[in-house]
């Protein structure tokens, strides 16, 4: 089936005009973001959780009040439209929306610090390990599981004594604890890959093994790598919440969602305000992730939904 | 084991090799268990010549290929190639070797990486090997090949899954020549395939011989396939040879039990020549490779089978000119 070059051009031409295509293909990713567009639950919660970064991040140019400074003539205030504080204020005077807004950015900053930290981690050490195997494997997979053992909130305390200052130093580091679960699956996941028979012709074209860890091990991976994440970046923020309530999270006058809620559970039958907002942005901007994440486990493995 | 007397300059000679596989992890309390894939094979291979391997499944084909090119390390014997053996080379040494041997895959679709186009797979030996190439000449390079393989260069950008079988085993040999390799296993390549696609892939495999000077190791259970492409053939049975020889002596006459029953099972694409020949039909299945019978491994299912055969493995001796078997009760040119 040798043609000759311009036998063959009219063939090509044919052929992708008879398939509908460009001479571009279609690549996993792309399918897989054609899937995920098909999912109405998960494209309204990309919605919703563009809104509130948008929101988040934007919103407070847009407002009268600062989130620390107090308003000597609204103290303890319910929402209202006449005097600007849409949200009400809390017992300090200051503006809810204000600071609602503010611990929505400091929430999800939080929370994108410390999964980038755990998949770059979780999945170059999991990448590693599941591939090199034999006694490496077993030393670091062993490592793992004596960092499973140990009780996280002494890692988080220990931590907040050298990070206390810096929030995001301290997210970071919960990051590099958080990574242990990726590491797992991803080496699970490339103990499979790496019998399979594109791997091999690497080996044998001559590639470097960490050359093929790079470009072929861990490109085959970004279906679990990527729906993990999804899935981590709400726990993040719970793990945030339940940190910023036992008064190890954020410190004033900085505030999250996590600590507004403690901040608003202790007042909930005076004053409900302050629980409801900020537990209203939790909540949507939780099971967006989470549905987000939902349906790129989806998108990514057709197969088994 | 196979003719010393064909002309050429020898390639790759392979010597006592022995690939086991445990099975069971050695622990304190017992020793490992071991299966032996391939055992104490030797031969010698020409520059230019086909080398067709045939066998049934399980025979150790595939792991004599791959313990060959290094794939998968032997325990046993010596790989004599360029002068060096490669059972002593580092892995390093083994990855730089690569270069002049290459592989094609079984599963066209499988050995190809799904998340990478067709033009990234076809240059990945190029920018292992020859890495100061520019993107430039490492694309004229890729269309080059695509072309010689029968693949429209148009495609360079499309992803494994939009192709079929075949047009994906033309990637796959085209990625296994573009480095201009002196010695390919082909692994099975076209079993997977439709049978005119079969035909398609062997012609372009026996233009590309001749294009680039490859030397093949062909490996399949098809015989008519084997038949087509090969100069010299070796039988594999449980690991080991039972038949050597050039492609046209062996079957034409085999002299093996083991090689005259696998060419009776192969089909006769004539129906009243297949009901006019008789066929062997051997009983029972091949013995597992983990606990071999004692003797000729053959000797189970061979209705030649004598007590010698019980008890000791029978010496390869040589049949006649190009053509050499292992068995006490071969059938032996009339003269001999």
């Amino acid at each position: 089936m040798i043609l000759n070059p311009a036998k063959r051009e009219l063939l090509a031409a044919e052929l992708l005009e008879a398939e509908g295509l460009s001479p571009e293909g279609r690549s996993l990713t792309k399918d897989a973001m054609r899937r995920l567009c098909r999912n109405k639950a998960a494209v309204v919660s990309i919605v919703v959780l563009v809104l509130l970064i948008l929101v988040a991040f934007l919103g407070p140019y847009f407002i009268p009040h600062n989130y620390e400074d107090p308003d000597w003539a609204a103290f303890r205030a319910p929402p209202s439209w006449e005097d600007g504080h849409y949200f009400g204020t809390d017992p300090n005077g200051r503006d809810l929306l204000a600071r609602v807004l503010y611990g929505t950015r400091v929430s999800l900053a939080v929370a994108f610090v410390a999964t980038l930290v755990s998949v770059v981690i979780g999945v170059l050490y999991g990448a590693i390990s599941g591939y090199f195997g034999g006694r490496l494997d077993s030393i670091m997979m062993r490592f793992v599981d004596i960092m499973y053992a140990l009780p996280y909130i002494l890692f988080v305390i220990l931590l907040m004594v050298i990070f206390g200052r810096n929030v995001y130093l301290l997210f970071a580091a919960i990051g590099a604890l958080e990574w242990l679960t990726m590491a797992r699956i991803v080496r699970g996941q490339t103990l499979s890959l790496k019998h399979r028979e594109f791997v091999e012709a690497a080996r044998a074209s001559g590639q470097k093994p960490l050359k093929i860890i790079t470009k072929h091990i861990i490109p085959n991976l970004v279906g679990p790598v990527v729906i993990f994440a999804a899935l981590t970046v709400p726990e993040i923020i719970a793990t945030e919440s339940f940190l910023s309530y036992l008064g190890f999270g954020v410190q004033e006058p900085l505030t999250s969602l996590g600590t507004l809620i403690a901040e608003g559970t202790d007042a909930m039958e005076s004053m409900p305000w302050l629980l409801a907002f900020p537990a209203v942005f939790l909540v949507s901007l939780l099971l967006s992730l989470l549905f987000i994440g939902d349906g790129l486990r989806d998108a990514f493995d057709p197969k088994d939904r | 084991m196979l003719d010393q007397n064909t002309p050429g300059q020898t390639l790759l000679k392979v010597e006592n090799l022995t690939t086991q596989f445990e099975i069971e992890a050695k622990s304190f309390f017992r020793k490992p268990t071991m299966l032996t894939a391939v055992n104490d094979v030797s031969f010698e291979l020409k520059e230019g010549r086909t080398l067709g391997i045939v066998g049934e499944s399980g025979c150790g084909k595939s792991t004599l290929g791959r313990s060959i090119l290094q794939l998968i390390r032997a325990q046993k014997g010596r790989v004599v190639w360029q002068g060096k053996n490669l059972l002593d080379l580092t892995p390093e040494q083994i990855r730089l070797a690569r270069r002049d041997m290459q592989i094609i895959f079984q599963d066209p679709i499988a050995s190809l990486d799904p998340r990478m186009t067709v033009g990234d797979i076809i240059a990945e030996p190029l920018t292992v090997f020859e890495p100061k190439l520019s993107r430039a000449q490492r694309l004229e390079r890729v269309q080059e090949i695509m072309a010689a393989v029968g693949l429209v260069p148009e495609m360079i950008n499309r992803y494994p899954h939009e192709f079929s079988g075949g047009q994906a085993q033309r990637i796959g040999i085209a990625r296994a020549v573009i480095t201009r390799p002196k010695l390919i296993v082909c692994d099975e390549p076209v079993s997977a395939l439709d049978v005119s696609i079969q035909g398609q892939v062997i012609t372009l495999l026996r233009k590309l011989r001749k294009e680039f000077g490859l030397t093949l190791i062909f490996i399949s259970h098809d015989l008519s396939v084997v038949r087509l492409i090969s100069d010299d053939v070796l039988v594999l049975y449980l690991g080991r040879i039972v038949e050597a020889g050039d492609c046209a002596t062996v079957f034409s006459a085999p002299a093996h039990p083991y090689t005259q029953a696998l060419f009776s099972a192969a089909p006769i694409p004539d129906p009243k020549l297949a009901r006019q020949r008789s066929r062997i039909r051997l009983q029972g299945d091949p013995p597992s490779p983990m606990n071999p019978p004692p003797g000729c491994p053959f000797q189970p299912r061979c209705w030649k089978s004598t007590d010698i055969c019980r008890t000791q493995m029978p010496p390869t001796e040589l049949v006649r000119q190009g053509q050499s078997a292992a068995c006490y009760h071969m059938d032996r040119p009339p003269e001999a």
